[in-house]
């Protein structure tokens, strides 16, 4: 029987915290690819090859309690419902690919869903860590002890020019991918954004939206990561995202100071509607939730709105996601009852508050 | 400044693109874009990391541009796992770990582009790793070496010296 815990609740233990400058940064991500030497890819990898990748790598947590991180659970992708594997996408505990193209498919999770492993992904093995708030280099520091610990058991495809090797080029080298999700609405209305953007891209970073590579920028939430693996030690990498978020931080925390201070009228009346509006209406697209969701979350960061608390609001962004909604309410929809069912779910949460 | 296609909405997009050499700046705004399927990254859409690298290495392949010194024979391929050079441009991805070695230097300009570099510098596998820093560690050395003799502290740099040999006995003992 294959383990669904982790699909039943909508937000994992970590998100119920608050950490650092969490009213701005969501959440800091660090992920590092990985791959076992003498076995090919798990792009040309056969059946029976990428279940040897399994198998060696389960060994390494299937025997430990990893100090302070609990025990791991596996589960096999191929073993589990096509919505269960949508809602771990929507947790951000796999990838999109791993969860639809994958051989051998498996991700190793820990108790409070802090660290997600992911094996035969693009790479044999992808260690990703997840933390509350603007703390990369904690999520670096944990995710660097898991990879020794696998490193004391396995021997990496390593090479002394070119580093960890991997299975595309933009991560090789260090194989490591530093990321943080921020919530930036007053640099989006004060149409900064496009102007940080762009400078956050000349200095070696890159901007997503929150599903990563190829998905769209929702409710004013930006990913922000490093784009080069290569050439930078890990250190140099996740300082100059630190130092680049700080600023954005800042640029974020004015863009607000000067809203509320020429428009405060404008800025609460459009807070306060957009809390009606999720509070009462009974129809409401994913786009449109994105927005005010966004909008209820900067009224709770400035005082403006009570009730609602930011774990609240990070459980709705996860659970108004058409897997999760459709694994809530047990059955399929199309997408004006998801509509429906979001709106229905969206006004419970807010009047239990 | 207003989007170009529809002279309406601001431009929120600005790119620039190369087709046949020929350089075009594009503002247009988000609307536009998904019209005319201009498809950017960050957005929904068929660009892949996968497409733009394996552009780059077409560009590579076809011998045009700054890589013209690049020529790939169409033979070449990872004996290890058997994936070519050719398939290897057109998928953007390794087969196996050796292609690194096999298609050796000639990634040295890809890495150039979406990196700025081609060593790495970071972290090392502590066990499997051990001579690498070994090697790191007298590279530094010597490093200090120099300046030392060039500041003529000629003691410390004896000294350093003497390390630099036990250091290199060590690795060739490995």
């Amino acid at each position: 029987m294959p383990n669904l815990r982790f699909t039943e609740k909508a937000l994992s233990e970590w998100m119920r915290g608050t950490a650092n400058d969490s009213d701005i940064v969501i959440s800091s991500r660090v992920r590092i690819a990985r791959n076992l030497q003498h076995l090919p890819f798990p792009l040309l990898a056969t059946r029976q090859q990428s279940e040897e990748v399994l198998k060696r790598l389960s060994k390494v947590t299937g025997n430990q309690n990893i100090k302070g991180l609990g025990p791991f659970y596996t589960v096999k992708l191929d073993e589990i419902e096509p919505i269960d594997k949508k809602v771990l996408v929507e947790k951000h505990l796999i990838s999109p690919s791993l969860a639809s193209e994958s051989q051998n498919g498996a991700v190793m999770i820990n108790e409070d869903e802090s660290v997600s492993i992911m094996i035969n992904e693009e790479d044999h093995l992808r260690i990703q860590c997840l933390y509350p708030g603007f703390q990369v280099r904690e999520a670096w520091g944990k995710a660097t002890a898991i990879d020794d610990l696998f490193e004391s058991e396995v021997d990496y495809a390593f090479d002394d020019k070119r580093g960890y090797l991997t299975s595309c080029p933009t991560n090789v080298g260090t194989g490591l991918r530093a990321s943080v999700m921020m919530h930036l609405p007053a640099l989006v209305m004060t149409q900064q954004i496009n102007r940080i953007l762009s400078a956050v891209s000349q200095v070696g970073l890159t901007v997503r939206g929150i599903y990563g590579e190829g998905s769209e920028a929702i409710g004013n939430l930006f990913q922000i990561s490093n784009q080069i693996t290569l050439g930078q030690t890990e250190n140099e990498i996740i300082d100059n995202l630190h130092s680049v978020v700080l600023q954005i931080i800042e640029h974020e925390k004015n863009a607000r100071m000067r809203l509320m201070n020429d428009s405060r009228l404008r800025i609460r009346d459009r807070i306060k509607r957009s809390y009606g509006i999720l509070s009462y209406a009974e129809i409401m697209d994913s786009k449109e939730a994105g927005q005010r969701l966004s909008d209820v979350r900067l009224g709770i960061d400035l005082g403006i709105v009570q009730g609602p608390s930011i774990p609240v609001m990070n459980e709705l962004n996860v659970m108004t996601q058409p897997g999760f909604l459709q694994k809530k309410f047990g059955h399929d929809m199309n997408s004006e009852e998801r509509d429906i069912y979001r709106a229905r779910l969206i006004r419970e949460a807010l009047a239990n508050t | 400044m207003l989007c170009q296609e529809c002279g309406k909405r601001p431009a929120t997009l600005h790119f620039t693109k190369i087709v046949n050499g020929e350089k075009n700046e594009i503002h247009i705004c988000e609307t536009c874009a998904r019209e005319k399927g201009e498809l950017i990254p960050g957005t929904t859409g068929g660009f892949s990391i996968h497409s733009l690298l394996s552009g780059l290495l077409d560009f590579e392949t076809t011998g045009k541009g700054t890589a013209s010194s690049v020529k790939t024979p169409q033979s070449l391929h990872c004996e290890e796992c058997g994936m070519t050079y050719s398939q290897f441009s057109k998928i953007g991805r390794f087969g196996c770990s050796s292609c690194y070695k096999y298609f050796g230097d000639r990634l040295d300009p890809l890495f150039k582009r979406v990196h700025g570099n081609t060593v790495h510098v970071g972290k090392v596998p502590k066990r499997s790793g051990g001579r690498i820093q070994l090697k790191r560690k007298i590279d530094d050395l010597k490093l200090e070496l120099q300046q030392r003799i060039q500041q003529e502290e000629f003691e410390e740099a004896a000294q350093l010296r003497d390390q630099i040999r036990t250091l290199e006995k060590e690795i060739s003992g490995q």
